[in-house]
Parts: structure tokens; sequence; C-alpha cells
């Protein structure tokens, strides 16, 4: 028998969805007669226990604590965890908290640690962690030798959330003493859209670095309204000022939610930008290097100049 | 005061490439290598401190790597840094962010800086783990991907703001010294003069072996180890071919067929 344990997080009093994909991440790996635990840290951590009853989860540990978010406080629990209970596997989200919070908690346990995973397998009996590298244009097996427990960070919008309702026991953890170095102050929501909807739009045209530069940047705009679309971009594109944050697709950005037509055109296709498009239904990506990892998601595929193909597009709208 | 930022030499893979004989890594004859597209904006956000305060305030740059490396390490003196410091090993080949944040925790003791910045991943393998796990290899405070920071040298504490999912942001107070990774879009870094370039060759870059900080190679284990490395499956995309004006008439039908116009 293994303990699994899956660290759930909440902000701001709410539970992240993401804590469910990890939580089927570790269902997918689950032997008859492991335990799954999954623990969650915040004020009221009881009234999240429901929505984390899912078929597999056997415990759900509850951590009276504080919702503000305290990586200390988090790695603490994790290395609490891991001494009392002595896991094979600790897995969270991939999501910008853990970020803070997975390495150090690792180094403090000396266990085995792969973030950003995509994939997990058992190959002799050894767990198996499946991570992109080379801007996601390889993938890479690790495996974690000699390592009693390992934590993971799955990446997110890969697991189909756990469903079912469980019947797990709630047990009920003191939070353990944390130096913590950091104190919430607030929050900044995302500046005003001005109008712009990438949200909403079924028609988006995208751009990103393949642009070259900002006096290029109206042709597009332009482009885009003669077909109907709507002008999105990736990152260094808004970074740069070049266009509006409110048109910036992916994980820091839009979520591109009722889209249905998709152009990108010298995006090449980042896990952070795949975040806020993959889910469309047809892809169209426009990119010079034909190994750009944006081809593997696209339902079409042109090989090359983003220039050459929007001036010949333009004569047909 | 003292500002350590801590740089890596990233590879982007040429438009085709091949796998190294054992399977484990790609040929590095398909590298090019550059600085890290984050670690532009760590060099920047201290420069900037340092400029703000004006005195003796100095920014040392630290890289793991082999000597290819000095690349990355003299990209960001010539932005305007004091003075670098190269640490490598044989036995680091397949070093992971922990054995390199091992490496750097040494680094961290010897040079005992006010700050710590790293950036919020590499831009090849994006595992976002070196400067956090150094943060807990030294019991640091920390925060990862940091997208605004109020810090002045010698202040005991620091404002920052860190960027979450769907571009809300969160304002925190962290206890200093501390180690931040830094995240694109903080600032808007500088490029480098032909003079700083010139200058930087000139600047001071410390060569230091495991042996000179104290550490063996036991002692620098990875938390992961590499069993292969392969090309992903291609995707279901049906390649439109031809001239760029048979590909956008093609593409132009299939917008119009979609949209229903
Ligand atoms: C926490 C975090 C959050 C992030 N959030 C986001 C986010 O919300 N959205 C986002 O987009 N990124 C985000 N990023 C950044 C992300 O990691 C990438 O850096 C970014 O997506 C790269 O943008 P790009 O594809 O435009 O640029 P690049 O990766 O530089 O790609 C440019 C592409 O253009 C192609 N190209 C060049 N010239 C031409 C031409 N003439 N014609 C056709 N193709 C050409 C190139 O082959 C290349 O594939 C985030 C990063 C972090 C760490
Ligand atoms: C599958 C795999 C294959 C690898 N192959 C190679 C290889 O062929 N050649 C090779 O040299 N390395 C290789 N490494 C090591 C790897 O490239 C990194 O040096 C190490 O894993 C750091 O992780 P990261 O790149 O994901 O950086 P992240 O943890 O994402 O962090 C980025 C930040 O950490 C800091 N940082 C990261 N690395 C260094 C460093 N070396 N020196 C100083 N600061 C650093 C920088 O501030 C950087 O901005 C490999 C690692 C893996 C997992």
């Amino acid at each position: 028998m293994a303990n699994l344990i899956v660290i759930a997080e909440q902000r701001d009093g709410e539970l992240r969805e993401t804590s469910l994909e990890s939580i089927a991440a570790l269902k997918a790996i689950k032997q008859a007669d492991d335990q799954l635990a999954v623990a969650i840290v915040a004020a009221d951590p009881q009234a999240h226990a429901g929505a984390l009853s899912v078929d597999g989860v056997d415990e759900v540990i509850a951590i009276k604590a504080t919702d503000d978010f305290q990586p200390d406080l988090i790695e603490a629990v994790i290395v609490e965890l891991a001494k009392e209970r002595k896991p094979s596997v600790i897995a969270v989200a991939h999501g910008v908290d853990a970020w803070s919070f997975a390495p150090a908690a690792a180094v403090k346990l000396d266990c085995g640690l792969a973030t950003d995973v995509l994939g997990l397998k058992i190959e002799d009996g050894e767990l198996v962690a499946t991570r992109a590298g080379y801007a996601e244009k390889v993938l890479v097996d690790v495996d974690f030798p000699g390592k009693e427990t390992v934590l993971l960070t799955i990446r997110t919008n890969v697991f189909e959330p756990a469903e079912g309702s469980g019947s797990p026991k709630v047990t009920e953890m003191d939070p353990p003493e944390a130096d913590v170095a950091t104190t919430h102050e607030g929050w900044k929501p995302p500046a005003d859209a001005g109008g712009i909807d990438i949200g909403g739009a079924e028609f988006i045209l995208s751009i990103g670095r393949g642009v070259g530069d900002e006096s290029n940047v109206e042709q597009y705009l332009e482009l885009a309204e003669s077909m109907g679309a709507t002008l999105g971009c990736s990152r260094p594109i808004a970074d740069n000022g070049w266009l509006p944050k409110a048109r910036q697709v992916g994980q820091s950005g839009q979520l591109a939610a009722n889209c249905k037509l998709y152009i990108a055109m010298g995006v090449s296709g980042s896990v952070q930008h795949q975040w806020g498009m993959k889910h469309v239904d047809t892809i169209v990506a426009v990119n010079t290097d034909p190994e750009a990892s944006i081809f593997s998601i696209a339902r079409y595929g042109i090989v090359g100049d983003m220039f050459e193909i929007a001036e010949e597009l333009e004569n047909h709208f | 005061m003292k500002i350590l930022v801590t740089v890596k030499q990233v590879a982007a893979l040429d438009d085709e490439f091949e796998m190294r004989d054992d399977g484990r890594d790609v040929d590095e004859d398909f590298f090019e290598e550059d600085l890290n597209e984050f670690d532009h904006y760590s060099v920047e956000e201290a420069l900037l401190i340092k400029e703000a305060a004006g005195d003796d305030a100095e920014v040392v740059i630290v890289t793991v790597g082999d000597e290819d490396t000095d690349d990355a390490l003299r990209t960001a003196l010539a932005k305007g840094a004091d003075r670098g410091i190269r640490v490598w090993d044989d036995s680091l080949a397949d070093a992971d962010g922990v054995a390199i944040a091992r490496v750097l925790a040494k680094v961290v003791e010897r040079e005992q800086p006010d700050m710590v910045f790293t950036g919020a991943q590499s831009s090849d393998f994006g595992s976002a783990v070196t400067g956090m796990a150094l943060a807990g290899l030294m019991g640091w405070p920390h925060a990862a991907v940091v997208c605004a920071l109020e810090y002045s040298p010698g202040d005991n504490t620091a404002t920052l703001r860190r960027e979450l999912e769907g571009g809300l942001e969160e304002i925190m107070t962290i206890r200093c010294p501390a180690v931040l990774s830094i995240q694109l879009g903080i600032n808007e870094p500088r490029y480098a003069s032909l003079r700083g370039i010139k200058q930087a060759k000139q600047k001071p870059v410390d060569e230091l072996t495991l042996d000179d900080l104290g550490l063996s190679a036991d002692s620098i284990a990875p938390a992961s180890r590499v069993r292969r490395m392969y090309a992903p499956e291609k995707g279901q995309a049906e390649l439109i071919t031809g001239s760029a004006a048979e590909q956008a008439s093609r593409l132009a039908e299939i917008i119009k067929e979609l949209r229903g116009m």
C-alpha cells in the first residue's frame, strides 16, 4: 500500500478547480490498495471538503489556518505530511502559487521533483513523469532513482477534473509551525478591457512575436476587421505595449472561451499561450518553423511567412 | 549592498534537429544558444535598483555552466552588471534545477547578497524550479513570478506583486533578504551599448569549481533523472501546401465556410 497526497488549493477562499485535475492525475496511477488523501489549507477548510469528496479520494485533510497565500506555511504542511505519512507521491497543480512553494518544499524534503508534468506512468514498478522541453518541441520522461517520495506539479488543462461523489473521511490537522515571511496586502484586478472581448469572440486572429515590429501590427488589425475577426495576441506583443493587454490570449491573459476558429500567426505555441486556446475546435497555425509546437494542436497548418499569407488573404475579404 | 542575479544560457532548437545517440537529449549541434529571455528582466530589475540607489550597490551575475555559457554571462555584464561568477564541473552534465540550486546556494553563502533574483522560468525547459529551490535550501523568504517590485537597498522588507492566472495580481510584502523569480514584462530590458559590450570583456569573472565551493559530486544530487527524450507524436494538422496565394485562398475558403460567409 502506498499513500498518495494531493495538495488542493484555494484562492481568497475559493477552491481552485485545478485541484480536481491533480486528483485525477493521481487517480490514474492509484493501485487498488493505495490511499489517496487530499489536503486543503484554508480559513474554513471544512467548507471545501464537499467539493473535494470526489470519486477515488479516501480522505480529506482539513488544515484550518488562513485563506492568505503563504508559501512558508504550505511548505511546512507538505513537510509535515510527508514525515507523518511517507507518501510515495505528492501532487499539486502547476499554477503560479505552486511555483513559489513546490521546489522549496522538495529541497526541504530532499525528495524527487518534476514540474509541469503532463503524463504519468509506471514502468517496471517505477514512477515515470513526462514533461516537455525545448519550447514544447520534445517530450522528456524522467524518473526518480532512490527517492521514497516524489513531488509533482501537474500541468493544468491536461487531466479531466475528477468527478463523481466519494465518501472520504475528513481528518483535521493542526497547521504546523511556520516562519511566515510574506504578508498579503491586497489584489490588483486585471486592467479594464476597453470593450475588447476575447472571451466572447467566436473568431480570433492572433499574432505573436513573428510580427516582428510594432509598425507591422496595424495591418493585422485591419485584416482582422475585414474578416470579421477579433484580433488577439501572444504575451510579448502585449508586454511590448504594441497591443493592449486585453488582447492577450493565455494563462496570464484571456481564455478564448467561446472561440470556434482561431488563426495563430507567428505564435510558437508555448504552454501558457495554449492554456487560452488549445480547446478551440478549429485552430489554424501559420508559422515559418515546421517544428513549432503550435502545429501539434492545430487542425490546419501553413508552414510559411505570416506577412505573405496575410497579404494574400486580404484579397479575399 | 549587493544583488545577485542568476542567469542561464538556454538552447533553442533549429528547425530540424536530431537526438543524441544515448536518446536522452537533443544533439547539441542543433542548439542555438542565448541568454534566457526571463533573465533579461531580472538583470534589468537589479540594474534599476542599483541606479536608483546611486551608491556603491553591486550587481553580481552567476551562472552554472561550461565555457560556452560565458556568452550569457558577458551579455548580462555588457548591460552594466559589475562582475560575474561561473561555476562548472563535468559532473554537472546531468544536473536539474535542484542540483543547480545546490551549487547556487554555496555561491549565495559566499557572496552574502541582500537580494537574489532569478528568472521565473527558463525558455527551454521551463521547470520554474531553480530559484525557489535555492530559497528552500537557504531558508530565505521567496516569491515566484514577481511582476512589480518596490525595494531599495538596505530595506528590511520589499513590496511586490505576484502575477497570477487571468491577469490578477497579488500585492504582498516580503522580508529581505529574499529570493525573487522575475516575470516577463516587469520592466523594459535595455540593450547593451557597444561600449558596454567592450567593457564587459574586461569585467572580472570568477571561475569556480565545485571544489572551490566545498561541494563534492555527491552533494549536488538532482531530484530527477532523464530516462529518455523524444519528439512528440505529430498532431493531426492537415498541412496546406502550395504558393502563398494558394495557401491563402484555401485558408479563405475555410474561414468563409466556418463563418457562413
Ligand atoms: C507565468 C507565465 C505566464 C504567461 N502567460 C502568457 C500568456 O497569457 N500568453 C502568452 O502568449 N504567453 C504567456 N507567457 C509567455 C510564454 O511563455 C511565451 O514566452 C510566449 O507565449 C511566446 O510568445 P510567441 O509565441 O509570440 O513568441 P515566440 O515563442 O518567440 O514565437 C514566435 C514564433 O513566430 C514564428 N515566426 C517568426 N517569424 C515569422 C514569420 N515571418 N511568419 C510566421 N511565423 C514567424 C517563429 O517561428 C516562432 O515560432 C507566460 C509566461 C509565464 C512564465
Ligand atoms: C531533460 C533535461 C535535459 C537537460 N539537458 C541539459 C543539457 O543538455 N545541457 C545543460 O547544460 N543542461 C541541461 N539540463 C539542465 C537544465 O537545462 C537546467 O540548467 C536546470 O534544469 C535548471 O532548470 P530550468 O532550465 O528548467 O530553469 P528554471 O528552473 O525554469 O529556472 C530558470 C531560472 O533559474 C536560474 N537558472 C537556471 N539554470 C541556471 C544555471 N545553470 N545557472 C544559473 N542560474 C540558473 C536562472 O535565473 C533562470 O532564469 C537539462 C535538464 C533537464 C530536465
